[in-house]
């Protein structure tokens, strides 16, 4: 249904860039090296016969003991067109990160602080990168695999008068 | 006599009301705006929800806000990665808590997606999980109305609405054996069926919910006092909406006419005859607007389900999904066998992602699920969709008064189990 969009990618970009694309259950996907993934990002949002103009979801996978590691994993939606795309971009394990896509998308901001939050995913030029669901003192990345089910926290002490 | 006096005070400055003197009614010479933080919440009266905002207010203008969240953050997607693709049901049902049948059916899609059984589910089980989805989804907008005009000071149509909310839950207890959080679907199906006499009550029930949405709309629609503060209040623009990632009645309040259930149908959406309401200018009143008429729409999609639903089975006859009948496990020692392994192991759903999404209460509730091939899930990620709605306060906010905050977030209407999971 929307194999356009992936014709069109590996149209647009022949020089690495899309490292993968393939469809399963419905859900077209398209796999971009990290480096890429703003222009491919503002590529499917200007392209006048892609206009993926909706910002649908940003995650992130944690595919240990796989490596790269994480998987940063945006869906996009086209309003005019009615298609739908996913794109990921494969992350290393030790300081993972990607450029954000908050400037094209507004409403990725707090998600990609989420996954921040859960992930240690830092999205490079995001305007506000800090916790969003977990409090600041927080130690760790939660939706890790290896960060245990069970794990405790420290005993957090603030400060009197401090917010 | 009276002229020693006016000598007295003729020294003294006279207010004359000339072009010169009117720079002594500058506000801005006597007081000096200074502004100064105001936290609202997490524990706040007019706030339905455990969330804090971080406004800087210049004497009742709000100059900037920041929207804290994660009070009710239950760790979802953490639990999800060691329960069972079953077990996965009765934490879905804390998202929205107000409207669980509708997560029920969005995750029980997504499953079956990856399951490659979505075409083969049967029709009565179709028909049921629409109905009692959109009870679910009349229940959450009736909670969202309430609740927004119990804040505004209309305490008589929270009691008229949440009434008629009682009536549809109900029905739903009936059904599902629990009140609020349901666990009714199952992958494959759903649980049971309809009980004798369900569908004549439901339609009682939307009769007599009818009447109470007519006394509130009397009470409410136009009333100054409800539409000063709803006017013109927290405008949103259409053109933010996409980017923001706007869905549901608040993308549809800016005139984006954007409906899962019309724009990619699922279950058996196609087959009824229903409007999509959309607003013109994306205020607080178009939000209650549009969420008034969901419901009356939401009634018409009941109505005609219950008038076409077929007869047939209501759970899939698949031995690798559905648990085998009681009376078979109890008697058999095949189905016991297959019975131990649904509940331990759980379904082995072949390795695989999908994106699945369906209309919830709030707009686009999606799952993005990714297997190993293992009976839990490796990922359960949920889209949220009051996540996305209610990112844009911040940008909204700025330039309202601390008043126009309720009602503003009030008909966001964030679901604190939805958005911080």
């Amino acid at each position: 249904m929307a194999q356009i969009i992936l014709d069109m990618l590996s149209e647009r970009f022949t020089a690495g860039e899309i490292v993968e694309t393939g469809a399963q259950h419905g859900n077209e996907w398209a796999r971009v090296a990290p480096p890429a993934w703003l222009q491919v990002a503002e590529y499917l949002l200007r392209a006048p016969a892609l206009l993926m103009n909706m910002f649908i979801d940003l995650t992130c996978v944690d595919r240990l003991p796989r490596e790269p590691r994480f998987d940063v994993v945006l869906h996009l939606y086209s309003i005019e067109k009615k298609h739908r795309v996913r794109l990921l971009a494969g992350l290393p394990g030790t300081s993972p990160s990607v450029a954000s896509v908050a400037s094209l998308w507004p409403g990725a901001n707090w998600f990609e602080r989420e996954a921040f939050d859960m992930y240690g995913v830092v999205f490079e030029g995001h305007p506000d990168l800090r916790r969003i669901l977990m409090y600041p003192e927080f130690q760790g990345y939660p939706l890790r695999k290896d960060y245990p089910k069970e794990k405790r926290q420290p005993l957090v002490r603030r400060l009197p008068g401090s917010v | 006599m009276a002229s020693e006096a006016r000598s007295d005070l003729a020294p003294r400055r006279r207010i004359v009301f000339g072009e010169a003197d009117v720079s002594d009614f500058d506000e801005t010479n006597d007081l000096p705006v200074e502004s100064m933080p105001l936290r609202m919440g997490p524990s706040h009266p007019a706030m339905h929800g455990t969330i804090r905002i971080e406004l800087e207010v210049e004497g009742e203008k709000i100059k900037t806000s920041d929207i804290q969240i994660g009070y009710l953050h239950r760790c979802f997607e953490k639990e999800c990665e060691s329960a069972t693709w079953t077990q996965v049901f009765p934490y879905t049902d804390r998202l929205n808590y107000v409207s669980p049948m509708l997560n029920n059916v969005g995750y029980a899609l997504a499953v079956e997606k990856l399951l490659d059984i979505d075409k083969k589910i049967p029709e009565r089980a179709q028909y049921i999980r629409v109905i009692v989805g959109e009870v679910s989804r009349v229940a959450d907008h009736l909670t969202c109305l309430g609740a927004s005009a119990m804040e505004l000071g209309a305490f008589t149509v929270f009691f008229y609405l949440i009434k008629a909310r009682e009536w549809l839950w109900e029905l739903l207890e009936e059904i599902s054996g629990a009140r609020l959080t349901h666990s009714y679907v199952r992958i494959g199906g759903v649980v049971a069926d309809m009980p004798d006499g369900w569908a004549s009550r439901l339609l009682d029930v939307l009769g007599k919910a009818r009447t109470a949405l007519g006394d509130a709309d009397k009470l409410l629609t136009n009333n100054k006092i409800f539409r000063d503060r709803m006017d013109g209040v927290g405008i949103i623009a259409k053109e933010d909406a996409a980017g923001w990632g706007l869905t549901g009645p608040v993308a549809r309040s800016t005139g984006l006419a954007y409906d899962v259930r019309k724009d990619h149908p699922y279950l058996v959406y196609d087959r009824f005859d229903f409007d999509v309401p959309v607003g013109t200018t994306g205020d607080n009143f178009d939000r209650y607007a549009v969420r008034m008429e969901e419901i009356f729409q939401s009634m018409r999609i009941l109505e005609q389900a219950l008038d076409k639903i077929p007869a047939g089975p209501i759970l899939i006859d698949d031995v690798r999904v559905a648990l085998p009948a009681k009376r078979e496990t109890y008697n058999t020692i095949e189905a016991m066998i297959a019975h131990f392994k649904l509940i331990m192991d759980g379904i082995h759903v072949p390795p695989g992602e999908v994106y699945s999404f369906t209309e919830g209460g709030n707009g686009e509730l999606g799952f993005y699920l990714v297997s190993d091939g293992t009976g839990r899930p490796w990922k359960c990620r949920v889209r949220p969709p009051c996540f996305a709605n209610l990112a844009i306060l911040d940008k909204v906010l700025p330039g309202l008064f601390i008043a126009d905050v309720v009602p503003t977030f009030g008909m966001i209407n964030m679901i604190g189990g939805e958005c911080d999971r």
